[in-house]
């Protein structure tokens, strides 16, 4: 008896040693805490360096505001269209079968796989004064490239994938009884989408808006090549954040970046939220972006 | 029972009772042609109107060469980093109960969340010489910001969620009967780990380590701060197709651009390949 007991080990067999376990904790930590806690410490102590009083003042700076407008409207309206491309190619591709469809998946994702600076040079290249319709643009005064239509392009394209990515997969796996059904009652195909599928997709929907805005209102590398940097014109906020610091001015670009990093935290809560709460209805790959 | 068709089997569509099939795929297609496709040929067509020769002589200049260099190595050191530690923090995700333990999960995904420029400001300011960081390797003689190190700084943030976002879930899912069976059989707790759960996991750490890279070698935002953008050094691919397009070089640009797609694109087929034979050899 004595000697069986003796036999047993102390841990269970398919557990790593207490020292190793340690060394992987703090290896870990001391990596994440290195590469995601110091730069976001940094962020709001450069930012508060002066005080709240010069902190608040960087923000409410007229070009500040119109940096953070354009920001709003921006969003405003790539959110939206994405978020309506997204519900449609979802529809297409869950509920119905057709020949082409993974060669349309990759597509679909192509964005993703695309240098942020390459997104804004197709349009520099599709739309700019040297292009096949730029004299047609010029002439008949549109502008696209260096204006508020380039910016709205350049981040529909980086923030393509979002919506569309979540609620594929979810709405192939929920199947397409629950549909089926509410068609054969007699319901229209509106009535069937409002009623029966929106209901079973709202939390992944929302999961999905929630990543497009965040990278549509913090994109850099699209935007800045699109925009042409004109101060309380062309100036998104991280774009703002970019020429505050080329000028030296420090505090008032941390302070910028601060609305920023705030935005990202309260996106990562949101998120987290979601997963917790109703980490059922969300895309099995939901986690991973 | 077999049905026979003259029509080949890929081209018939099972017909489905849910409506709204031919509006929903004409609407994804047309904003898909509009938004990403047309663009694109933009870009891939643009280069050849200074024929083959043009684009071989735009993209073998010194500097666009040492760019494109510096982009992948960079990259691939940046994505090699976030493999090794991304592993140790999806182990201690998945394995081991620690305080705050989901708070820490939460924050693994702010690369994701974090704009860029402001990740390219906040590295630079921790790793200048006078920075929090930067103060105690300056008088060790190692500069971080400024040099091609601190771009590999910057490109393993950007990376840090993909290697941890793919490795969990296999992580997760993975038998624990296999680990006890391989203990049974006499297997020490390391051997058990390389022989029966790293080939397990290594698919998925692949797939991690590709998506780092990919989005790496692509980067702008937070690397142009912390780089110090100097040519021939520390210039990245996707700074030097900004300077060619502020040059008026739209076809230079475009070249840069269109070789920067075929490397990447070549990169995972690569790895895609690797990984559909490295799953074959593991018989899963």
């Amino acid at each position: 008896m004595a000697a069986f007991r003796n036999a047993t080990p102390a841990r269970p067999v398919v557990s790593e040693s207490p020292w190793v376990k340690a060394g992987i904790i703090t290896l870990s930590l001391a990596f994440l805490a290195f590469f995601i806690l110091l730069p976001l410490a940094a962020v709001f102590t450069e930012a508060l360096r002066r005080g709240l009083d010069t902190y608040w003042e960087a923000l409410v700076e007229p070009d500040a505001l119109a940096a953070i407008r354009l920001t709003l409207l921006v969003a405003a309206i790539a959110v939206p269209a994405n978020l309506v491309f997204g519900i449609c190619a979802a529809w297409a591709i869950a509920k119905h079968k057709f020949p082409g469809k993974s060669l349309l998946l990759t597509l679909i994702d192509l964005p993703f796989s695309v240098s942020p600076v390459i997104s804004g040079l197709v349009y520099v290249l599709l739309f700019g004064t040297h292009s096949l319709i730029g004299p047609f643009l010029r002439d008949n005064g549109i502008q696209i490239v260096f204006a508020v239509p380039g910016l709205v392009l350049a981040t529909i394209f980086v923030t393509f994938p979002f919506v569309a990515r979540e609620l594929i997969p979810l709405m192939q796996a929920q199947g397409s009884d629950d549909e089926e059904a509410a068609i054969t009652l007699g319901a229209s195909g509106w009535q069937t989408f409002r009623r029966v599928t929106l209901p079973n997709i709202r939390w992944g929907l929302l999961y999905g808006v929630l990543l497009c805005n965040a990278r549509a209102m913090g994109e850099f590398g699209a935007v800045s090549v699109v925009s042409g940097h004109i101060r309380g014109e062309t100036n998104t906020m991280p774009l703002h954040v970019e020429i505050l610091y080329n000028e030296y001015n420090f505090v008032a670009a941390f302070a910028v970046a601060s609305v920023l990093a705030i935005l990202a935290l309260v996106t990562l809560i949101a998120k987290s939220l979601l997963e917790w709460r109703y980490g059922a209805e969300l895309a099995a790959t939901a986690r991973r972006h | 029972m077999t049905r026979l068709s003259l029509v080949p089997a890929f081209l018939r569509r099972e017909r489905s009772i849910i409506p709204g099939f031919g509006l929903t795929l004409g609407i994804t297609l047309f904003y898909l042609t509009i938004i990403v496709l047309i663009p694109l040929a933009a870009l891939v067509l643009r280069p050849w109107e200074m024929g083959l020769a043009g684009f071989w002589e735009a993209i073998t200049q010194p500097r666009v060469l040492a760019a494109l260099r510096l982009s992948f190595t960079t990259a691939f050191f940046a994505a090699a980093i976030n493999a090794v530690f991304g592993l140790g923090v999806a182990w201690m995700l998945v394995r081991y109960e620690f305080p705050g333990k989901r708070i820490v999960d939460a924050m693994v995904d702010l690369p994701f969340a974090l704009p860029t420029a402001v990740a390219g400001i906040a590295l630079t300011s921790l790793y200048a010489p006078n920075g929090w960081v930067g103060q105690f390797l300056d008088p060790l003689g190692i500069k971080v910001a400024f040099t091609p190190l601190g771009i590999v700084v910057a490109l393993t943030f950007i990376g840090l969620p993909f290697v941890v976002r793919t490795v969990q879930p296999v992580l997760e899912e993975l038998d624990a009967e296999l680990e006890e069976a391989a203990a049974c059989l006499g297997a020490t707790r390391w051997e058990t780990f390389t022989r029966v759960i790293f080939p397990l996991i290594l698919p998925a750490l692949m797939t991690g380590f590709a998506l780092a890279l990919a989005r790496a070698v692509g980067e702008y935002g937070s690397v142009i701060f912390i780089a110090g953008n100097m040519p021939l050094v520390s210039e990245i691919a996707p700074l030097l197709i900004v300077i060619k397009l502020e040059q008026f070089d739209y076809a230079g640009a475009a070249a840069i651009g269109v070789a920067m797609l075929i490397l990447s694109f070549a990169m995972l087929l690569v790895i895609n390949l690797l990984q559909r034979w490295n799953r074959r050899w593991a018989g899963a």
